[in-house]
């Protein structure tokens, strides 16, 4: 879009000017993006060598089936799918904010800001809720002959492959990698969630303090912007790799 | 504050300001991709123990092109990475290629693990974890009816 307004010949390695039309900070933040990107990405990827080198994983559906107060009830999808809605609208409360910034409209980005820091509050506080009940959970396992009862945590899974057990159907222990990958993984995405949150909450202080008036312009704004949105995109993949799939 | 001088690196005034119908836009093909993700989930869920290999694996690969087009309007969109000239773009979006060869050859060698384990070293044909596989889905069926 803002490629047309650039005259064709510009010489953009000729010093004088940024070649590539944006600013230092917010270049220097997209490439701290990307690097983070292949942290994540190196994570996910050998969730998935693991998960493809044993033959029983946990089922996404079994696993992540239950919603706050409603007891017992088999709601797979249900908890993630309004955690991801909490994510994506609040990407759009801080695309917003970085719109309002542009017009350099100091009670809209306050607005927006605001908005934003709830939606990654919810976030947080669903994400606090599933860790809670996935480690404080009671699942009959078959260890040894005995069942024991167990909840999922990073030396234990209880989603294992099903055998006979005196006439009932019960689980075994699946692979010890499941609880490590899944905490470690939503855990360094919730730190970035948690994060992001500190950085809009400064964000919001300065906005109020006025100083991005100040300054001119609202650039501060779009970089916590940018890292807010990576923080929605990598959960768009999370979400792939731990409940879809 | 230090900072009250504007950046002498801001060359250009910032003008994908027009409007929020973008925005809006936006959000609305998100929620649509993510509802069509979760409609292939429950899909899944439901023929869970009932389909074979084959509509499994393209549901999921389905389900993972859908999560990249997401990708791709959050990060072209809301990110703005679309509105940024071409070089920039391509300093992101090659590095990011590796990628490819990351999944395929990874997911290639967990694979390959199994095999070698299920086989002890491929001396003897697959057997008993693969049969194991299949009866519990079948088995959890007959329970919850």
């Amino acid at each position: 879009m803002s490629t047309t307004a650039i005259p064709t010949n510009t010489k953009w390695w000729n010093g004088g000017r940024s070649p590539f039309n944006a600013s230092y900070g917010k270049v220097m933040m997209w490439y701290f993006l990307m690097s983070d990107a292949f942290t994540f990405g190196a994570f996910l990827i050998s969730y998935g060598t693991i998960r493809f080198s044993v033959n029983h994983w946990a089922d996404p559906n079994q696993v992540f089936n239950a919603f706050p107060f409603a007891g017992h009830a088999n709601l797979p999808l249900a908890f993630v799918s309004l955690m991801t809605f909490i994510l994506i609208f609040s990407s759009v409360t801080m695309v917003l904010a970085v719109h309002e910034g542009h017009k350099m409209n100091r009670k809209g980005v306050e607005k927006y800001m605001v908005l934003t820091i709830l939606g990654g509050l919810a976030f947080l506080g669903c994400q606090a809720w599933e860790w809670t009940h996935m480690i404080t959970g009671d699942h009959a396992v078959l260890v040894n002959g005995q069942i024991e009862h167990w909840g999922t945590t990073v030396t234990k899974n209880p989603w294992g492959a099903h055998v006979m057990h005196e006439g009932q159907l019960v689980s075994t222990p699946g692979p010890i990698a499941f609880g490590g990958y899944f905490f470690g993984i939503t855990g360094f995405h919730g730190f970035h969630v948690f994060s992001g949150v500190i950085i809009n909450v400064v964000m919001l202080i300065k906005t109020r303090l006025g100083h991005f008036d100040q300054r001119g312009h609202y650039e501060m704004i779009e970089k916590a912007g940018l890292y807010w949105h990576f923080v929605d995109l990598v959960w768009v993949f999370v979400f792939l790799c731990f409940y879809l799939v | 504050m230090s900072s009250n001088v504007s950046s002498p690196e801001i060359t250009h005034a910032p003008e994908h300001a027009s409007g929020t119908g973008r925005i809006w836009k936006t959000f609305w093909v998100l929620s649509l991709l993510t509802v069509i993700e979760l409609a292939l989930g429950y899909l899944l869920y439901f023929k869970h123990g009932q389909w074979s290999y084959a509509p499994v694996i393209t549901t999921k690969l389905v389900i993972a092109i859908l999560t990249l087009l997401k990708a791709y309007y959050i990060v072209s969109i809301f990110m703005h990475l679309g509105d940024e000239i071409r070089n920039m773009i391509m300093t992101i979006v090659v590095p990011l290629l590796l990628f490819v060869w990351f999944i395929v050859a990874f997911l290639w060698d967990g694979n390959a693990w199994r095999n070698l384990r299920n086989t002890n070293g491929h001396s003897r044909p697959a057997q008993v974890e693969q049969v194991q596989q299949h009866q519990p889905a079948a088995a959890d069926k007959d329970h919850k009816k």
